[in-house]
Formats: C-alpha cells, sequence, structure tokens
C-alpha cells in the first residue's frame, strides 16, 4: 500500500505520482475520494438529506399554520423549552424555521444535488472525460459545502438559536438580530460560496476543454449546456454575495455601519453606531446573486427533462439550436433582472420600468424551452417509465410556476402580491414540482448507471402519483390566499388580520397535504436503499439511450472509458431514418 | 502562448519599460490629485489614469494582448456584469441621495447639501 | 488514483488553452465581482452621504506602497520569464523579491492602520473608515494569499521543474496572473481611497 501520512493531507499536496494503479483504502475510495462519481454520489447523499431535513422544519412549520398556538405533536417536547414551551412554538423559533427552511433547500439542498450531484456525476460521463479537469480541487468543493453545512445545522443549537431573519436576512433586522444565529448563518454562507465558486471553475474548464474527439459545441447533450450556464451564473453573481455577507459579519461582530442607517432605535433604545449606511445596498447585493440563483435551480432541471423526454420519445429533441441559443440568452438575462425583487423599495419610475422590461424580456427565453420541450413529446413514441412520469409532470408545473410570476414582475401587480402567499406559490411551484420533480426524475434515470440496478417501477409510480397529487394541493391554494392579501412570514398563518379570515382555513388543507406528501416520499427512500443491493441489475445501456454516458460500464469504472470515446454525431439521434434500431448512440459512426 | 524562449526575451525589456512607466503614471495621479478640476474632473482624471495602468498590467503582464477567445469572451462577459453590479444600484436610489427621502443620509443634512 | 487528465500541459488545440489557463482566468473573473461588489457599496456610501473625508489618509505610505506593488508585478513577470529561459536560479531570485516586496507592503499597511486606529477611527467609526478597512483589508489578504503560494512554489512546490517543468512553469505563469490582477485592483483602490 501506499505510503500516505494522514487521511487527506495526499489529496491536499503536490500533484500526482505516476503510480501504477493500486488499492485505494478506504478513506481515499469512498471518503476523500477524487473520483468525480465518488464525489457527486457524496454531494447526492448529502443533498438529499438536507432536502429531507428542510422539508421536516416545514412540516412542524404547517403545524403552527394549521392550528396556530396548539402544541406540536410527537416532537413538541423535543423541540425545547426556548423554543416551544409545552410544544407551543414561540414565533422566533417559527422564525427559525422559516429562514432556515429556505437557505437549507436552496442552498445546502436543491443545488447540490442539481450541481454537485448530477451534475458531478453526469457531465464528465457525457462529454467523455475520464474526469473533471481540477479532481482535487472538486474534492475540496464537496469538503467545503459539508463544512458549510454542518455550520448551518450548528447554528439551531448556539444563543438564540438559528438565523431568523429570513433567507433573504434583510438589514438592519438581520444585523440586529440577537444572539449568534445569524453570524453563524454568513459563516456557513461564506463557505457554501467558496464551494460553487471552485466547483463552477471546475465545471466551465471541464466542459470546454475535455470534450472527446467529435464532440462539437451542437453535438453537446443539452443538460451539458445548461450546466455551463448554470456554473457561468454561480461563478459571476455569488461573489457580490460573498462580499455582502462579509460586510453583514462585520455590521453585527464589528459595530460597522455598511447597511445600517443613521438614527435607528431598536428596542426603545438609539443604537451606538456611526450609521449612515445604506439597507438597500444588501438588497441589491443579496438579489444580485439570488436572482440568478433560482435560474441555477431551474436550468440543470430543465437540462434533466430534455434528456428524459428525448429518451422516452424515441425522438430528438425539438428545437435543439433555440433551446442552446435560450439558455444562453436566459442566464445572460438573469444578471440584470434582480431589482424585481425591489419593487417596494422606492425605487424611480426610470430604473424600476427597466427591471420590469429585462424581467419581461427573460420570459421569452423561457418559454422558447418549455414550449420545444412540450413539442418534443409530438409524434413521439412515448414510454411512460418512472422518469418519464416526473419529466411530463414538470412540463405544466414550470409553466404554473413560471405563468405566475409575471404579475409578480411588473409593478402595478407586484405591490398587491408582493410578500404575499401569491409569491410562496409562485417560486414553490417551480422549484417543487418543478426542478425537484426533474431531479426525481434524474434519480431514477441515472441511478442504474450509478449502481447497475434499476430502482423498482411500482414504489416509483406510487411516489409519483402520491407526490403530484399532494404537492398541487399544498401549493395551489396559496395562490388564494396571495390573492386575499395574507403576508407570508406571519407566525400565526395571518390570523391576526381580519382581511385573512376567509383563507386562514387553507392552512388547513395545505397542511394535512404536506404530511401526506412527506408519507409518498417513504416509497422513494426505501426504493432508493434498497435497490442499491436488490434492483434489477442493468447493463450499460438500459434505457437504449443516445448519450456517451450510456456507453460506459454501469456502474463506470477508474477512469470511467476502456478507451476515448470517439463521437461521430449529436446527441439525440432516435429513430433515424434508416438507422438498424430506434436509436444510434454518438460514438456510432457513419455507416458506408 | 509563449513557449518560445526566444520570444520571452525579447519582452524583458517590455516588462521593464512598462513597468517604468507604471511607475510614471502612479507619480503622476499623486501630483495631478492636488490640483483642483473641480470633483468631476478630479475623479474622471484620476479613473482615466487608472485605467490606462490597469490595460498596460491587463496587456502586457497578463498577455491579454494576445490570448484565446474564451478568455477574451469571459471577460468581456465580466465587465458587463461588473458595470451592472457597480451602476445599477446608484441608479435606483440616485432619486434620494441627498434628500430627507434618504433616512441614511448624516443628520447634518441642511438644506444644501456639499455632496456629490 | 491519479487521472491523466488531458490538457494539463499541453494546449488544447481548438481552444488553444491550457485547463489551468482557462481556470486561472475563470478565477481572475469571479474575483473582479468581488471587488465590484465592494466598489459598487463604496460608491453608495459615498453618494448617498453629504460629506465625505477627504486627505485622512497617509498619501505618502500609499504611494510608496503603490511603488512596491508595481515592483513586484515587474519581478513576478521577470520570475516566469526566466523558467521560460530555463534558468532556474534567476527566477527564484525574482521570485524571492516579489515576496520582499509583498511583504514590505503588508508591513506598510500594518503601520498605516495603526496610525488610523489611533486617531480614534476603527471601521465602526463611519461608513468611510469601515469601506476603507474592508477594501484594503480584503486586498491585503489577496496578497497574503498570494505570498503564501509564491513560499509554496520556492519551497515543496519547486520539485515539480525536476519532473514536469513545462508545467511548473505554467504555474508560475498562473500565480503571476492573479499577483497582476492583486496590482491591478490596488491600481483603482489608491486614487479611489486616497486621493479623491
Amino acid at each position: 500500500m501506499d505510503n500516505a501520512a494522514a487521511i487527506g493531507t495526499t489529496a491536499a499536496h503536490g500533484h500526482a505520482h505516476e503510480h501504477a494503479h493500486h488499492e485505494l483504502g478506504f478513506w481515499r475510495k469512498y471518503v476523500f475520494s477524487l473520483d468525480h462519481k465518488v464525489i457527486g454520489i457524496q454531494y447526492t447523499l448529502t443533498g438529499l438529506l438536507f432536502l429531507f431535513f428542510g422539508f421536516v422544519l416545514m412540516m412542524i412549520m404547517r403545524w403552527q399554520l394549521a392550528y396556530p398556538m396548539s402544541p406540536v405533536p410527537i416532537i413538541g417536547g423535543l423541540l425545547g423549552t426556548a423554543n416551544a414551551p409545552g410544544g407551543i412554538m414561540l414565533p422566533e423559533f417559527y422564525n427559525q424555521l422559516g429562514a432556515m427552511h429556505g437557505t437549507i433547500m436552496v442552498f445546502l439542498g436543491v443545488v447540490p444535488l442539481a450541481v454537485g450531484g448530477f451534475g458531478n456525476f453526469v457531465m464528465p460521463l457525457q462529454i467523455g472525460a475520464p474526469d473533471m479537469a481540477f479532481p482535487k480541487l472538486n474534492m475540496m468543493s464537496y469538503w467545503v459545502y459539508f463544512v458549510g453545512g454542518v455550520t448551518m445545522l450548528a447554528s439551531f443549537f448556539v444563543t438564540g438559536g438559528a438565523a431568523n431573519s429570513g433567507w433573504t436576512s434583510y438589514a438592519p433586522l438581520a444585523v440586529t438580530a440577537l444572539g449568534n444565529g445569524q453570524t453563524m448563518w454568513l459563516i456557513g454562507m461564506v463557505f457554501l460560496i467558496t464551494s460553487s465558486l471552485l466547483g463552477s471553475v471546475n465545471f466551465i474548464v471541464t466542459i470546454v476543454q475535455l470534450r472527446a474527439p467529435g464532440l462539437t459545441w451542437m453535438r453537446l447533450p443539452f443538460f451539458v449546456w445548461a450546466q455551463l450556464v448554470t456554473a457561468f451564473l454561480l461563478l459571476l453573481a455569488f461573489p457580490p454575495l460573498e462580499a455582502a455577507g462579509v460586510l453583514q459579519l462585520m455590521d453585527r461582530v464589528a459595530g460597522t455601519s455598511f447597511f445600517m442607517p443613521s438614527g435607528l432605535v431598536v428596542g426603545g433604545e438609539r443604537l451606538e453606531i456611526s450609521g449612515g449606511g445604506n439597507p438597500l445596498l444588501w438588497q441589491h447585493l443579496f438579489w444580485f446573486l439570488a436572482h440568478p440563483e433560482v435560474y441555477v435551480l431551474i436550468l440543470p432541471a430543465l437540462g434533466i427533462v430534455g434528456e428524459i423526454i428525448a429518451n422516452n420519445t424515441r425522438k430528438p429533441l425539438w428545437g435543439y439550436r433555440a433551446l442552446v441559443y435560450s439558455v444562453i440568452f436566459l442566464g445572460f438575462m438573469s444578471f440584470i433582472v434582480w431589482a424585481h425583487h425591489m419593487f417596494m423599495t422606492g425605487m424611480g419610475t426610470t430604473i424600476s420600468a427597466f427591471f420590469q422590461t429585462t424581467t419581461m424580456i427573460i420570459s421569452i427565453p423561457s418559454v422558447v424551452i418549455l414550449t420545444a420541450l412540450l413539442l418534443s413529446l409530438w409524434g413521439g413514441s412515448i414510454r411512460f417509465s418512472t422518469p418519464m412520469h416526473f419529466a411530463l409532470a414538470f412540463l405544466p408545473m414550470f409553466g404554473i410556476g413560471g405563468l405566475t410570476g409575471l404579475p409578480l414582475g411588473l409593478a402595478p401587480t407586484d405591490i398587491h402580491l408582493h410578500d404575499t402567499y401569491y409569491v410562496i406559490g409562485h417560486f414553490h411551484y417551480v422549484v417543487a414540482p418543478g426542478t425537484i420533480f426533474a431531479l426525481f426524475a434524474g434519480i431514477y434515470y441515472w441511478f442504474p448507471k450509478a449502481t447497475g440496478r434499476m430502482m423498482n417501477d411500482l414504489l416509483g409510480r406510487i411516489h409519483f402519483w402520491g407526490s403530484f397529487i399532494c404537492i398541487n394541493i399544498v401549493f395551489m391554494p396559496m395562490f388564494i390566499q396571495g390573492l386575499g392579501g395574507m403576508n407570508r412570514r406571519l407566525y400565526d398563518g395571518g390570523a391576526q388580520y381580519a382581511h385573512n379570515a376567509e383563507l386562514l382555513h387553507w392552512n388547513v388543507v395545505i397542511g394535512m397535504a404536506a404530511w401526506t406528501l412527506a408519507l409518498f416520499q417513504l416509497p422513494f427512500i426505501y426504493n432508493f436503499f434498497t435497490s442499491i443491493r436488490n434492483g434489477k441489475p442493468a447493463d450499460r445501456n438500459p434505457w437504449d439511450a443516445t448519450t456517451l454516458e450510456w456507453t460506459a460500464p454501469s456502474p463506470p469504472g477508474h477512469g470511467n472509458f476502456e478507451t476515448t470515446p470517439v463521437v461521430y454525431r449529436g446527441a439525440y439521434e432516435y429513430s433515424m431514418p434508416g438507422a438498424p434500431k430506434d436509436f444510434t448512440p454518438q460514438t456510432e459512426p457513419e455507416r458506408r | 502562448m509563449h513557449s518560445n524562449a526566444a520570444e520571452v526575451q525579447q519582452h524583458i525589456r517590455t516588462y521593464a519599460m512598462i513597468g517604468g512607466a507604471l511607475l510614471v503614471a502612479t507619480a503622476i495621479t499623486v501630483a495631478v490629485s492636488y490640483v483642483h478640476l473641480g470633483t468631476a474632473g478630479n475623479i474622471t482624471l484620476a479613473l482615466v489614469i487608472a485605467t490606462i495602468k490597469a490595460s498596460l498590467v491587463a496587456a502586457i503582464f497578463m498577455h491579454l494582448n494576445h490570448e484565446k477567445a474564451w478568455i477574451y469572451g469571459s471577460l468581456v462577459l465580466t465587465a458587463v456584469f461588473f458595470a451592472a453590479v457597480l451602476l445599477l444600484p446608484v441608479l435606483a436610489g440616485s432619486n434620494t441621495f441627498g434628500t430627507h427621502a434618504a433616512p441614511w443620509a448624516m443628520p447634518a443634512a441642511a438644506a444644501d447639501h456639499a455632496g456629490h | 488514483m491519479d487521472m491523466n487528465i488531458p490538457y494539463t500541459a499541453e494546449a488544447r488545440p481548438d481552444t488553444g488553452l491550457t485547463n489551468g489557463k482557462l481556470g486561472i482566468w475563470l478565477f481572475l473573473a469571479s474575483e473582479v465581482m468581488l471587488f465590484g461588489a465592494l466598489f459598487s457599496t463604496y460608491l453608495i456610501l459615498r453618494v448617498g452621504s453629504p460629506v465625505w473625508p477627504h486627505g485622512t489618509l497617509n498619501v505618502p505610505l500609499g504611494t510608496i506602497n503603490t511603488v512596491l506593488l508595481i515592483s513586484s508585478s515587474v519581478t513576478m513577470v521577470l520570475a516566469w520569464a526566466a523558467l521560460k529561459m530555463n534558468q532556474f536560479s534567476r527566477h527564484r531570485t525574482y521570485l524571492i523579491a516579489t515576496v520582499v516586496l509583498a511583504l514590505l507592503f503588508l508591513v506598510n499597511k500594518f503601520f498605516e492602520y495603526r496610525e488610523h486606529l489611533a486617531h480614534g477611527t476603527p471601521p465602526s467609526a463611519s461608513t468611510f473608515d469601515a469601506i476603507y478597512f474592508t477594501l484594503t483589508g480584503l486586498h491585503g489578504l489577496h496578497i497574503l494569499g498570494g505570498v503564501i503560494v509564491m513560499v509554496y512554489f520556492l519551497g515543496p512546490g519547486a520539485a515539480l521543474w525536476r519532473k514536469n517543468p513545462e508545467q511548473f512553469a505554467n504555474r508560475i505563469e498562473y500565480t503571476g496572473l492573479y499577483w497582476h490582477f492583486v496590482d491591478l485592483v490596488w491600481i483603482f483602490l489608491f486614487p479611489v481611497l486616497y486621493l479623491l
């Protein structure tokens, strides 16, 4: 065996020595691996765990909203008297649950799964590469994410509990928040952002430099294009939030006034600070990232759905070029729409008009992409596999999510809808039955590649139908509540306002649906873990797919491909006239 | 890319000369800052000189004068977004700066603000 | 365990790039956005304030630091050029010179901060002090990071020269790119904070 000293240090030091291939110990093989497949699985498992945890937080919140001021059943006693004396949660704790639900789902769950998990595992295989361009950087990205995640979780246990000023951490509320939770949130964010930045460099260099011979840009799977644009979003949009995080840390810890206005009175006392700061500055820097972030949430999902639709309609994607140009244009526009989250901050009409315009324009590529995916179904020979169920459902769900965004992007209507449950309905439709369904689709689809076994179909159908029905019952009523004027982030579900009286009963419906939704995840969890050992064995290409990952063994070994693939054709040659089979892999040479 | 030792040898003199130019430009920057050209004038001049210096560093020291398309493309994209994050927030608040509508202005506000 | 990743030392023909060259430029692009956000902060705070201090910073010290940093950029590019001409010991001389100049910069910074704090103007004293300390502090941390990398390449990292001189030269080039960027930020920081 090799003489590597401490765990991990060998991985961190100098460059690879030309060893003859030898067996790695447990730690180097499964924990501190440099292999993108292992790292991808690490991201996937960690991301799924955080997704589950964030979901649990919401289920607890939903109890308070459905039955305000009544003790939380089963776990009420476990929450602690600081958070929920007698099992009845305090408003401060409700706010912690809310802020951390959002933070965990977005930064610790969905993005690590969509980008760190799927991007890492699938993308190098789809481009015919042996690994990522910078394997050590890749490993570091995962562990920095892990540390950020632990920091976030630990914040529940510090003085004052976790951050409770929303996932948006607006100043001056977040700056003046008591305890250490918000400070830990900021520190955690610095880790998470660093992880993302390192990862995005890796993704872009890998896609640009390590494409297999013959894999020209217009032969790339749409999934890879989506990951490329996503990586650019992460690379260029995250740094301003990292800067802002440092500034808010300084406001909290060093007494600076970057975001603190003059003359601020808190708890009846004037604050002893210099003042002169600008709370809107935080909003600008935050949303400069957070808007592109929502495209980070959706783009990998669109990529996954594209792959699965082409494969399960046995025909090429409709409008491949339109898809590619749209996703690039979408990525670009996403950087210049952010202040549509700030229409209520008193900005002038000119600048408001600018952001409304860019926001309306950005809906165009979104619609083009959705339309192309829908048109891809036309004339297809549709195979209703489990991944296809989720991919098909994604389409109308994303449609609803996208369309409901339009009144939010126009200032006159946003005045009525801002900070109401309408907003919550809108973005959850895009992320929950949108992105998360696409991620489920991707798990069912690529599970055989990662494990060499298929997941169980029956359990998959139960998972799908139960989730699909419940998730719509959870989020559709929120549009009704929002249009009725029910504000978000109210710990009593809005009961204190007379105008909400007719809307409160929906909270019971939503709660029931949410808890049922949780139950329907059990077949998935069971399926996921038992199929690793007991699933039906899968060969290289159980789906009869065309892209490069399906030419490698299931699971692929060290270096992925026995010989470097050579690509001769585009990514979606399904049912090509004159071809012997209804699919022609990208590596199939031209027939003479 | 520089792979040729002879090519690199020729550039050594250039590096030293650009270095000298940068030092001269620094002296000019400092000297000029004591000349009163009005706020806008001073700012413009300082930033113009800084931009020239930065361009020299980028073009000659960082070899950007003969880089590849992917690098140029990424940098152009970055420049656009840099401009966005620099200017749009200020423009969004510009209708309130120097007025009483901006609560974060120092309370020393009288009718006349010696602002910029 | 090691993978044969192509284009680590030689350029990929169609892009003309090595992985590391593209990687470092992308990283620098993200750094442009990082400092961009801080310059945006400066702009908003200054434009929104009726008064803004002028002439409270130590211009001579700042000028000296500018000279030090520009000089270090020259020595850095010469350190790389020496490698391309196979002059390893000359490379080390220039790299050490770069480190020395950088450390002098940091020492000056230390005195400057001490002076500033002694005047009773810590970051919490005003938004000007806050942004001054933050901008120069973050920049200083970047200088420190660069020094650490250079010391690594003077120390254990230098072993790569024997094994793969082309790749070692590339790594020094990437370090140089980072270093020039740090110099570039200062070229803007200095007039903006000290002179305007």
